[in-house]
């Protein structure tokens, strides 16, 4: 008996200590939540630290895979901003009326071949390494993202189609869920290399374990990254919405190797 | 080294054990003592969890829980919130998947509780609740500390169903595995490194810890009964 007082009263002090934190946790809700494409990672937690270094307000970014996030927004999910891969996704956002509009361009992706700097691939912007690698029977795994429903393994998959190396590659490909997943895949050393987004290679943390090459962006078509603000937005929220469209943000999503969407593509940000 | 993760996935895992492992002690104990027509499809309906992977219980969730469904708008409605993406709806998903962990081990104890002593305590006129408290929740007291244990180390790993309907959000949904996963994404391996060995030390320990306890409770019982 003496031992189920004892853990009543455990189960209580526990209790207590939880709605603590909840009520701390409760003081900090107007830091809006923003849902973020995994390969935006290092260039938005720069741009995110620098909005908060020059307005104060912060932002609390998940990132994760587009296509997954369009099905937590669609089901409710609180977030008040979504910075996708593809525009395909924030389309899709907008049709079902979860947006305030259609959202802007904030980047256009570019792809990389990257290799870990043990691998015996050569990196060129025309794949002539990888292909004598192919036909040499040297290439025992190469990573892309998913091509079915990641954009960057899609845009991988067309640009590998078009230089003709889709069939003899095909067998040797594995594929990350999403395009982090495929860089940490290509870099790992259980790969000769992968095909991922530029802006991941760029980062120092990628530069570490492996090298890259950047693709020409004719081979495959663009990778139009858009992000929305959702009905759920509040001011923190739109501000960094506007913040990313300022010559600041502009000049690190360049620094990550981005194309830039030049002013006439903008469309008019809602309220 | 993500403290906040680590911090609200010790809470998710205390809330939900705090809730789950009374209502587990009354439901096994039913299943213990009672025969009924279809308690093999009860018991297999507790079991599910174990062999469904928790992707499929986390979309079942996002989908009859999130506001497209009618139960979920009606939660929202009486919560004032929504329960996906929302510690709550982590609690309720977390106390779902781990149902199996908790009734199993509580339930073998009380069977093995002898019917002698139970006929004994009702024949003394005991009241129900008494029984529970002064003979039987002694006796079964290692399944409890089991169970307890199992459910609290099975929500600090649980991913694939915090992925789906938790949205990865810092301080409400991201837990531990989340963040793990997330720093091996972002390459930064030192951290997942550090928070994979904080989680496996923790584990063996808690083990260990509650496998000696329970043997030396389980010992002491052995010894009063004689």
């Amino acid at each position: 008996m003496r031992k189920l007082k004892g853990l009543v009263a455990l189960c209580v002090a526990s209790l207590l200590l939880c709605s603590g934190i909840v009520s701390v946790q409760a003081a900090d809700r107007d830091v809006p939540a923003i849902a973020a494409a995994s390969n935006i990672k290092f260039a938005l937690d720069e741009i995110a630290k620098q909005f908060t270094k020059d307005t104060g307000e912060k932002v609390r970014i998940s990132y994760g895979s587009s296509g997954n996030f369009v099905a937590q927004i669609k089901h409710g999910a609180p977030f008040q901003m979504f910075m996708s891969a593809d525009e395909k996704y924030t389309d899709q956002l907008a049709l079902s009326g979860a947006t305030v509009d259609e959202g802007v361009l904030y980047a256009i992706g570019r792809l990389a071949l990257a290799a870990p700097k043990s691998s015996p691939l050569k990196l060129d912007p025309e794949l002539s390494g990888l292909k004598s690698l192919l036909k040499a029977g040297q290439l025992q795994r190469f990573a892309i993202a998913n091509p079915d429903h990641a954009p960057y393994g899609e845009r991988a998959r067309e640009l590998l189609q078009n230089m003709g190396l889709w069939e003899s590659i095909e067998p040797q490909l594995i594929y990350g869920e999403n395009v982090s997943q495929a860089a940490q895949f290509a870099v790992s050393g259980s790969t000769q290399g992968g095909i991922i987004a530029l802006s991941l290679a760029i980062a120092p943390q990628f530069q570490k374990m492996g090298h890259y090459q950047a693709l020409p962006a004719e081979l495959h078509a663009p990778l139009y990254q858009r992000m929305v603000l959702t009905k759920k937005a509040g001011t923190t929220a739109k501000a960094f919405y506007a913040y990313l469209q300022t010559e600041t943000a502009r000049q690190i999503f360049i620094e990550f190797g981005f194309g830039l969407p030049d002013s006439s593509t903008h469309t008019e940000s809602g309220n | 080294m993500d403290w906040e993760a680590l911090w609200l996935s010790i809470k998710l895992s205390s809330v939900t054990v705090l809730i789950l492992i009374p209502f587990a002690i009354l439901l096994s104990r039913y299943l213990a003592y009672h025969h009924f027509t279809g308690k093999s499809w009860v018991e297999a309906l507790i079991m599910v969890p174990l062999v469904l992977p928790p992707t499929v219980i986390g979309y079942y969730l996002l989908v009859g829980l999130g506001s497209q469904s009618w139960l979920g708008r009606l939660l929202e409605e009486l919560l004032g919130h929504q329960l996906v993406f929302h510690f709550s709806g982590l609690v309720v998903a977390s106390i779902l998947v781990n149902i199996p962990f908790a009734v199993q081990p509580i339930q073998r104890a009380f069977e093995a509780v002898p019917e002698d002593v139970r006929d004994a305590a009702a024949c003394c006129g005991m009241s129900r609740m008494k029984v529970l408290f002064k003979i039987e929740l002694p006796m079964v007291w290692p399944g409890v500390l089991t169970a307890l244990v199992l459910c609290f180390s099975h929500v600090l790993g649980e991913f694939g169903v915090v992925l789906m309907m938790g949205g990865n959000i810092a301080g409400e949904t991201k837990t531990i595995a989340i963040s793990i996963y997330d720093s091996v994404q972002a390459f930064d391996f030192a951290s997942a490194g550090q928070m994979s060995l904080v989680l496996l030390v923790f584990a063996v320990t808690v083990l260990a810890f509650t496998t000696s306890l329970s043997r030396s409770m389980g010992a002491a019982h052995v010894s009063r009964r004689r």
